[in-house]
């Protein structure tokens, strides 16, 4: 067992070799530019990359037609949300997403709302996911686009991606979904799902960093976005620039290797994110934070009370995990998504992270229990606010002094 | 964010946790933060006749920085009269840990703390509570 060990798997993955293995030739021998028509060099990329884009449809259901390569999810979020808006607004202006969607889609959203278009951001039910009846509701004659994750990223919640899609259709709007943490790790089907538009990015299934895709749906509804970069008209003119070629055939076969292995990972996965839960919630005071069914099967959020959580891994150095509390930060602001659940601040700042992934063995899962609970046991003898838990004091009825 | 060897033996070894006697009139305490700002540190003073700090304990629920900066606080607290304890100040808890700028606010809640233990030790014992002036860094 190497120290320290690795749980932040929803922040990026460790590349697999055999992802490396793929991509090194692309990066010397077979280095040419997949748009050099006219040449031996040019074709073997162009190759490459078809291949790639097969796998990367394969993985989601689609054609390899509707994959347009960008440098990852992030990218996609913005040429999805801005491109939607820009070709669409003389149908509608209204967008609709939901409080707890990663800052690369709330960020799009608000640059729309400078270009003058309208965004409702839907609050979340206590357990993570979005109120169909609630969504209905804002749909307006308006709306050109719902954009709603598929699985989250701090808590690993599901949203009914199937349902939301159905009501976006059913007002004649499109329906996005930001999949980065779900793509590879469960199945997605563009068509079964009713997406039309899905960001996907490299680095969270076990590929390279720096190149992601997004699926444009073709037919039913042929779906059209304005490109966000002008040049070359790559990518059917949705996304200059040169194709990163190693990149994509990287992407290509983390894609390919998630449809070999995700369903036994998957099971192998929960089965020892249920382990880790059920050992720490053995603790007092400690919640899992999020829709426990509905989730992703690497992901477990547990807030500690009592424990503020950067100090909590500060004494878990050896394990590599995130947390909610925004200690570090000027605004000493905690979690948007955990607070969006109806958390307390205390509760918010109290939350660890554990994205369990690929190469995460059982030893290190048994390892990081026992770190944890060591941590969380130490720290709350030092913690005045467990100190009066104990000694029955309301601590709501204490007048804090702001700082 | 890479901590100083200071905050990491501070933090992994405190000194002086615990809690002394809220209800003595020797003893000071001063609680300071808040829960949903994610620091509260409670710092404890006990002293003797001749206004010298004899004791010190500390409890703190927040970052390393938090931790580090309360026990050093009471490092620091204790041998001192409580008229040179209100001299200290939080750059001098910056310094010696060396803090990394979005930390110093761990540093202004221990020279707080210090302060509210000292005034409240003061009204105990029928003395009028210090303002201080300061404004911090």
């Amino acid at each position: 067992m190497n120290i320290p060990i690795y749980l932040d798997n929803n922040a990026t993955t460790p590349m697999d070799p055999r992802v490396l293995e793929a991509m090194i030739p692309y990066f010397t021998q077979k280095f040419g530019n997949a748009a050099s028509r006219n040449h031996a060099f040019g074709w073997v990329a162009e190759e490459a990359v078809d291949y790639a884009r097969e796998q990367v449809a394969k993985l989601i259901g689609a054609s390899e037609k509707e994959i347009i390569f960008t440098s990852g999810a992030t990218e996609s979020d913005n040429l999805a949300i801005k491109g939607v808006f820009e070709m669409y607004k003389d149908k509608g202006n209204h967008i609709i997403t939901a409080v707890t969607e990663h800052k690369a889609v709330l960020d799009a959203c608000k640059h729309v709302e400078k270009m003058g278009g309208k965004v409702t951001y839907l609050a979340v039910k206590e357990d993570g996911l979005v109120d169909l009846a609630e969504l209905e509701a804002a749909m307006t004659p308006e709306t050109i686009l719902v954009s709603i994750m598929y699985g989250n990223n701090e808590i690993g919640v599901i949203q009914p991606v199937k349902e939301i899609a159905a009501i976006a259709h059913k007002h004649g709007a499109l329906f996005m979904t930001d999949a980065t943490q779900a793509v590879g790790k469960i199945p997605v089907d563009v068509n079964a799902d009713g997406i039309d538009l899905l960001a996907l990015s490299a680095h969270k299934m076990y590929g390279p960093k720096g190149v992601g895709a997004l699926y444009v749906r073709r037919k039913g509804p042929r779906v059209k976005v304005t490109a966000q970069m002008d040049g070359g008209g790559h990518e059917r003119g949705m996304r200059s620039g040169t194709l990163n070629v190693p990149g994509i055939v990287g992407l290509g076969k983390a894609c390919e290797l998630c449809i070999a292995e995700m369903e036994s990972e998957a099971k192998r996965l929960s089965a020892l994110r249920d382990k880790l839960q059920s050992a720490l919630t053995v603790l007092e005071e400690s919640y899992v934070n999020g829709n426990v069914e509905h989730r992703l099967p690497h992901v477990a959020n547990i807030s500690f009370k009592y424990v503020e959580g950067e100090g909590l891994m500060m004494a878990m150095k050896d394990l590599a995990v995130s947390s909610g509390s925004a200690c570090t930060s000027a605004s000493l602001e905690p979690s948007y998504v955990l607070k969006s659940l109806g958390l307390s601040d205390d509760l918010a700042h109290s939350s660890i992270r554990f994205g369990l992934g690929r190469f995460t063995t059982e030893e290190e899962v048994d390892y990081a229990v026992e770190v944890t609970k060591k941590a969380v046991t130490h720290l709350r003898e030092l913690s005045p606010l467990w100190e009066m838990f104990k000694e029955g004091i309301d601590l709501n009825s204490i007048e804090w002094a702001e700082h | 964010m890479a901590y100083s060897d200071k905050v990491i033996d501070h933090y992994t070894n405190p000194r002086n946790v615990g809690t002394l006697d809220k209800s003595s009139h020797k003893v000071g305490t001063g609680l300071v933060g808040a829960p949903e700002c994610g620091d509260v540190m409670r710092l404890q003073i006990q002293v003797d006749d001749n206004n010298v700090i004899t004791d010190a304990k500390f409890k703190t629920f927040g970052c390393g920085s938090a931790i580090a900066s309360s026990s050093l606080a009471t490092e620091w607290l204790k041998g001192k009269s409580i008229d040179d304890a209100m001299k200290i100040d939080n750059m001098d808890i910056v310094e010696e840990l060396a803090l990394p700028p979005v930390k110093i606010h761990c540093s202004v809640l221990a020279e707080d703390a210090i302060k509210a233990a000292i005034n409240d030790y003061r009204v105990k014992n029928g003395l009028e509570p210090i303002e201080s002036e300061k404004v911090h860094h």
